[in-house]
């Protein structure tokens, strides 16, 4: 397969291009659902073909054609000059590419248990009979879905480049809906997205979805009847390691991406509050947060060996003691701030543009527990697994919904609460972070569907999170 | 329409007891798009995609290629959909493929769109930049075509054909953003040097704004957020399988909305775009959803229309069904007023073009929290005062259009789509009585 993704660069070259590379991909994947004790989607899909981006002057081009013969290779690199070209008409700053040694690799994802060689029957199994419980619970409509996908690539540059990897990743999701008068409730297992990773049919198995769903069934019934999350301007918040995912994809993970702080994506996804003048000074949060992107960590949904443009997996601080000291970038955004690529490149098949994406954004852990924060708490709010999230286009002013609360008084849970939110800005927010769960509560979430660019791609990437506790936040909002 | 038979022939041989339906489509999808004054992203791609559904004994299975569709794959493609269908567990709900119905006669399709060549869409950005006059700009031109084909053993047999056209981007002052778009089944019909210089007018009239403290407003609210406000009625309200499941506001002949409010999905509206059959080979039938403030309908899937005993309404998307009927072409009837004039009628309030980051709270209230972005303007006495910061509302949609909430319907009615091509909605500005604005964006 390195003979089409040279064919494509080659062709590129001679097309003009300065510059080429040239992702050709084989990817599959499945996807089942299950609603209310029946599987009611079976999707299995097969890609293939190459993806082909070629540098002229200061513009990209960008083609990709469904076929993996050498010929429509050779093509589509004369079309992925042709876009350049034409690029040209509305031409920017010089692009240059951080410089990048050629890797000539092959890599691989752990897995266990091919996703693959688990049947069928026994995967429609698995969701029918949870979600049969979650009704036998309370649950009005339940639903189980299991997804897997497969990987393979071969990436070739101009400048030397040869790697091929096979990354294998699998996951599953539950969830409960009760419906009452005038709202409904939910609960999710083990949070709204499921839990996936670069791992293989193990991961499903370690969830064990069977021994949760009639507790999360019965929450949600629960929650019709619990009482409203008061409205309150500040209080102590308790969020879950699932809610700290969210909160750190979010609010760091997008915000410290280096093209949308260079503006690139601007009247789509938005821009960031930082601001580069500011790198290695600025005050993202208290001493407390150290957040890296780190594409090493076995078994996370954003791992892998090499990105997109051929840089390898390595752990990058992204806030340091606070202080904000990182950003997510590639070979051509990097070198327009003088560093060297972040290793953060990443396309969601062979017929998208490699661009900026998480890796695996996450929180290093702290030394207390969520038990501890609790009990150190007079006054407060747990929240835990997100429902709903909205941010604006500088990642600065968030609201987010969780399923569910619990008032904490005096160190102790009292009553639950429905339809719990809370809203922040950013920096502010992260300042009063003043406790932080341990190694042991440290939990590599993964998300399956960060939607970033147009055309959109949809990006896997990994949060590590741990629960923890901010003081003085507004909880409660309401419409 | 070939190769989606042929699949279908070669299926009934391999395994003559299986339903079996094939959707093909071939086409070509280009984007171009630009931010700080210059195209940074350029790209194209052809498309050649099949699906196979098959179902054996009522046990369905879906298979997808993303490749050339020679023998050997095709072959390989309805092996692995009859293999999944054997192994799978049965599905009680299963409601079979649809039967032979023709379609609609719809084709908005522009053979030139169909063909843009990259340099088509660069003229588009580099008018649109040099009409900011100076100021910073981001966004981009796309093009799409694509020719679609449906066979099942039924009979059942369609072509449709679908082009579309959009130029979407914003200026930027040093403190503020104006946006400007337009989409069409045509690009010659799009000038990206008019959209830049109203956006350029826009970011210029929105600069230097002040905080607004948050509350209830009355609000013009554009296109494109009246097409956000449809996106949200449509996938959690008018979604048969949400009404079933008592997951929507839904109540149907009840009067919901304000009798200024009439809703229509309708594929064979000149203004619209997309192909008249959906993912399950059902024709698209142009319907009513609210007339005069009443619902009278809502959207149904084969699945879901099976549960309801009804007949399904087209609305089937290729892969999701789990969501239930989805694929829309909403149609908001226009009303007689500028969006000058809506502005005139507005006593106190806020004039917002765009929002952003819209996520729902609650399903069955529709409640939703997002934020404005691209310019919002208080308005006084029927005067555009000054512009504001961006503000982050929470509220509910269906609330807002509830009977005597809406004080007047725009006549500027506008295809809003997104370079993906969902949910194409034709819509005008409106004028509504109240918007909860829950906080500014600053905090």
């Amino acid at each position: 397969m390195f003979d089409v993704a040279t064919a494509a660069v080659e062709a590129a070259l001679a097309a003009g291009a300065r510059y080429a590379d040239a992702r050709a991909m084989e990817q599959r994947s499945e996807t089942m659902h299950a609603r209310n004790g029946v599987v009611d989607r079976l999707d299995r899909g097969e890609r293939a073909g190459v993806g082909v981006r070629a540098l002229i002057a200061s513009s990209w081009g960008f083609f990709a054609v469904p076929d993996l013969s050498v010929g429509a290779a050779r093509k589509a690199g004369t079309r992925a000059a042709d876009v350049a070209r034409s690029s040209g008409l509305a031409p920017g700053l010089p692009t240059e590419l951080a410089p990048e040694p050629p890797s000539v690799a092959s890599w691989a994802s752990a897995c266990l248990e091919d996703p693959w060689s688990v049947s069928l029957a026994e995967k429609g199994d698995l969701l029918e009979g949870v979600t049969r419980t979650m009704l036998e619970h309370g649950a009005d409509v339940a639903e189980a879905q299991e997804r897997v996908w497969e990987t393979r690539k071969w990436f070739v540059s101009s400048e030397g480049h040869r790697i091929d990897q096979h990354v294998r990743e699998c996951g599953a999701a539950m969830n409960a809906t009760a419906v009452g008068e005038t709202e409904t409730q939910r609960r999710s297992y083990p949070g709204i997205r499921g839990q996936y990773g670069t791992r293989g049919w193990e991961l499903v198995r370690e969830l064990d979805l069977a021994a949760n769903a009639a507790r999360i069934a019965e929450e949600a019934r629960a929650l019709l009847s619990a009482d409203a999350c008061p409205s309150l301007e500040a209080t102590d918040l308790i969020l879950g390691s699932e809610q700290m995912a969210l909160q750190i994809h979010e609010s760091v993970g997008h915000a410290v991406e280096l093209d949308r702080i260079l503006g690139w994506e601007a009247a789509f996804a938005g821009t960031s509050w930082l601001d580069l003048a500011r790198l290695g000074s600025l005050r993202f949060g208290s001493d407390l947060m150290h957040v890296t992107a780190d594409a090493t960590l076995p078994g996370a949904l954003g791992s892998f060996g090499y990105d997109d443009e051929g840089t390898p997996a390595h752990p990058v601080d992204i806030v340091r003691g606070g202080t904000w000291v990182g950003v997510l970038s590639g070979r051509d955004s990097a070198a327009r701030i003088g560093q060297p690529s972040g290793g953060a490149v990443r396309a969601e098949a062979f017929d998208r543009i490699p661009m900026v994406r998480m890796t695996n954004v996450g929180l290093l852990p702290g030394d207390s527990s969520l038990e501890e924060m609790i009990a150190a708490t007079d006054d407060g709010i747990l929240m835990d697994t997100n429902r709903s999230w909205s941010i604006d286009d500088r990642r600065l002013n968030f609201q987010f919904g969780c399923e569910m609360g619990w008032e904490i008084r005096h160190g102790r849970r009292t009553r639950m609460l429905r339809n719990p939110t809370y809203t922040g800005i950013s920096p502010r927010f992260w300042g009063s972070l003043d406790m932080l769960g341990n190694r042991s509560e440290w939990t590599f979430w993964g998300t399956p569907n960060c939607g970033k660019g147009q055309p959109q791609q949809i990006g896997h990437t990994g949060h590590p999170a741990v629960p923890a506790r901010f003081r003085g936040v507004r909880v409660g909002v309401r419409g | 329409m070939a190769i989606a038979a042929r699949i279908v022939e070669l299926g009934r041989s391999a395994e003559p007891s299986a339903e079996i339906e094939v959707l093909a489509r071939v086409g070509a999808s280009a984007l171009t798009r630009f931010a700080n004054g210059a195209i940074h992203q350029n790209v194209a791609e052809d498309v050649r995609h099949v699906s196979v559904r098959v179902a054996l004994d009522g046990r369905p299975a879906r298979c997808t290629l993303d490749g050339p569709p020679d023998d050997d794959a095709v072959q390989a493609l309805l092996w692995r959909a009859l293999e999944a269908a054997r192994a799978r567990t049965p599905d009680p709900d299963w409601p079979g493929l649809a039967g032979a119905l023709p379609a609609l006669p719809v084709d908005h399709w522009d053979a030139a769109t169909a063909e843009a060549e990259p340099a088509a869409r660069a003229m588009q950005v580099a008018g649109f930049v040099r009409a900011a006059d100076g100021l910073e700009t981001a966004g981009y031109c796309s093009t799409d075509a694509s020719a679609v084909a449906y066979a099942n053993t039924n009979g059942q047999q369609l072509l449709g054909r679908s082009t579309v056209a959009v130029v979407d981007g914003i200026a930027r002052t040093g403190t503020s953003d104006g946006s400007a778009r337009a989409a069409s089944v045509s690009l010659g019909s799009l000038d990206g040097a008019v959209l830049g210089a109203e956006a350029a007018r826009r970011a210029r009239d929105a600069a230097d704004p002040v905080d607004l403290d948050p509350g209830r407003y009355e609000v013009v609210l554009g296109p494109a957020c009246v097409a956000d406000v449809l996106g949200f009625l449509y996938r959690y309200g008018f979604n048969a399988q949400a009404v079933e499941e008592r997951r929507s506001f839904v109540r149907l002949g009840e009067r919901q909305f304000d009798d200024r409010i009439t809703l229509r999905d309708d594929v064979t509206d000149p203004g619209q775009a997309g192909v008249a059959f959906d993912a399950e080979g059902t024709p698209k039938t142009p319907l009513t959803l609210v007339h005069a403030g009443t619902t009278v309908e809502v959207l149904y899937t084969r699945r879901t229309a099976a549960k309801a005993r009804v007949r399904s309404t087209g609305h089937a998307p290729e892969t999701g069904e789990e969501w239930g009927g989805l694929v829309a072409n909403g149609v908001l009837g226009a009303g007689d007023r500028t969006a000058d004039e809506l502005v005139a009628g507005v006593g106190r309030g806020l004039l917002v073009t765009d929002f952003h980051y819209t996520r729902i709270l609650d399903p069955r209230t529709e409640v939703v929290t997002g934020l404005t972005r691209n310019g919002v303007w208080l308005v006084e006495d029927g005067r555009m005062r000054r512009s504001v910061r961006n503000l982050r509302f929470t509220q509910s949609y269906v609330d807002a259009l509830a009977p005597g909430a809406v004080v007047a319907v725009g006549a500027d009615r506008q295809l809003v789509t997104d370079p993906d091509g969902a949910e194409p909605f034709l819509v005008p500005s409106l004028h509504l009585r109240s918007w909860n604005f829950s906080g500014g964006a600053r905090g």
